[in-house]
């Protein structure tokens, strides 16, 4: 195994990433990030980040509370627009298509960018409902189709055999687990290139959580996908690559298995074996 | 966690260094017997392999309860890795200690069998090459080890020096071979020690910096 090429050394060793440019990755590029930084208001919640997310591999954000792994998934479907005060400078565009250009459609952007948040947050109507909502509203109206896609988002999900004699119940009526997959199968069905998941399985149980990262493996063979994880082993578990962020810096990302036995910033290696956060 | 985990890899590093100072011990001792012939010094150091071997299955289990409570990654792991990986070596050097002790008994039971006089410098040099590896675990030197690694070459050549002039001496006096062929076993042994050693101290390099240097020319 090689040492990442460091970017050039800079006195500040916590901007370094950040500031001299993304660890080269190999094979083709699905986001690029560069010097992206977002304030909240006053306060600075991002500094200058980049990196290239590469495509139909899982990329896993890690870092204590606060560290900005979250704010930097936000912006990766523009979900910040939606928070008062918040200003972005620095870009990120997706197969070379900048998202913050002001002629951007938002809404086709979220159709190409589904997301996955930690609480599973089904709509009051039935199965079947919660998933053909994406593409009723994207346009599709024939009830073939729409049967079609339901079918197939949530075989996608794993979720087909346990629901597929009773689509017409309610959604709310499934377990945790089924939920969080029922969401997953939500986020697949207006077909997405990108699947954003912010601790997609925090609030599960083991099993369900075994499910659900399985379900990644299967997913990345077809999508991008980008996962927010407070969980380390599930970070190392599931991800070809992890990025390690601190204080709105992007310390270090690499191959997880490298950052996982051979970190080369001392403060990844810190995190990662406790020592702090 | 990180609070539990780092209370027993605290635990686990005093112990292979207490293992790695019974292994010295023990290597040194039976070198000693074999030059003062002293035979009971030799019965004590076959004896007390048994403790190395307890020591060893101790080691290795704490090792195992480590990767299977905590998972640890990074340095951890590499620590946990390399203290398995040495543990075996460790071990395996303390049979050696013993087979010298052995083949010394039976040596001091032919008088008429001379120790060549290299055979202090050989030991010398497989001891120093042991206590350094040791020492660069220690402090976790990775210089020192690199030092051990190029130490292993002189070692080679010295073993194949003094088994040839062996055979010869079995040449020429054929009734001592049984003993000649013990002495020439002892060759080996020290030569295995510094295989060894080696291999501790690829083992800390590996530790420090997290590079596999096994199998690599120079």
């Amino acid at each position: 195994m090689t040492m990442p090429q460091q970017p050039q050394a800079t006195a500040d060793v916590t901007s370094a990433v950040s500031a001299a440019g993304p660890e080269p990755v190999e094979g083709p590029i699905k986001i690029r990030v560069r010097e992206l930084s977002l304030f909240y208001g006053p306060v600075q919640a991002l500094f200058e980040v980049s990196m290239d997310i590469p495509a139909r591999q899982v990329t896993a954000l890690i870092g204590p509370s606060g560290c900005g792994k979250s704010t930097f998934l936000r912006t990766l479907n523009r979900m910040n627009d939606i928070i008062e005060g918040v200003r972005i400078s620095g870009s990120v565009s997706i197969d070379g298509q900048d998202l913050y250009h002001d002629h951007t459609d938002v809404v086709a952007l979220r159709k190409r960018v589904g997301m996955v948040f930690q609480k599973s947050n089904p709509f009051p109507k039935s199965i079947f409902e919660n998933v053909a909502y994406g593409p009723r509203i994207h346009g599709v109206r024939s009830r073939q189709e729409l049967v079609e896609i339901v079918e197939r988002s949530l075989l996608r999900a794993g979720l087909w055999d346990e629901v597929k004699d009773r689509l017409g119940t309610s959604a709310l009526d499934l377990s945790g687990g089924q939920q969080q997959r029922l969401c997953i199968a939500r986020a697949l069905a207006v077909d997405p290139e990108i699947v954003l998941m912010d601790e997609p399985a925090s609030a599960l149980d083991p099993r369900s959580t075994a499910r659900i990262e399985d379900l990644i493996g299967e997913l990345r063979e077809d999508y991008t996908i980008v996962i927010v994880t407070h969980n380390m082993q599930q970070a190392s578990r599931v991800s070809d690559f992890t990025a390690f962020f601190y204080e709105g810096r992007l310390i270090e990302f690499g191959p997880t298995p490298q950052i996982f036995t051979k970190p080369s910033q001392k403060r990844t290696e810190d995190y990662i074996t406790g020592r702090f956060g | 966690m990180s609070v539990h985990l780092h209370r027993d890899i605290e635990r686990l590093k005093k112990k292979v260094l207490s293992l790695g100072a019974m292994v010295e011990e023990a290597i040194s001792a039976a070198i000693a017997a074999l030059l003062s012939r002293d035979e009971k010094a030799a019965k004590r150091v076959i004896a007390s392999d048994r403790e190395i071997d307890q020591m060893e299955v101790e080691v290795e289990e704490d090792c195992l309860k480590i990767l299977a409570l905590y998972q640890p990654v990074a340095s951890d792991l590499r620590f946990v890795i390399a203290v398995l990986k040495m543990n075996n070596d460790l071990e395996r050097m303390g049979d050696l200690a013993a087979n010298i002790a052995k083949r010394a008994v039976e040596i001091m039971r032919q008088p008429g069998v001379e120790l060549p006089a290299e055979l202090p410098t050989m030991a010398r040099n497989a001891q120093a090459m042991v206590k350094s590896s040791l020492d660069a675990l220690v402090n976790m030197d990775a210089t020192l080890a690199r030092q051990v690694c190029a130490g292993d070459d002189e070692l080679d050549g010295f073993r194949k020096r003094m088994q040839r002039r062996v055979l010869d001496e079995i040449r020429a006096h054929p009734d001592d071979a049984e003993a000649l062929m013990g002495l020439s076993n002892i060759f080996r042994h020290l030569e295995r020690l510094g295989d060894m050693a080696t291999n501790i101290a690829e083992d800390v390099i590996y530790l420090v910096e997290g590079e596999i240097t096994r199998h690599r020319e120079n």
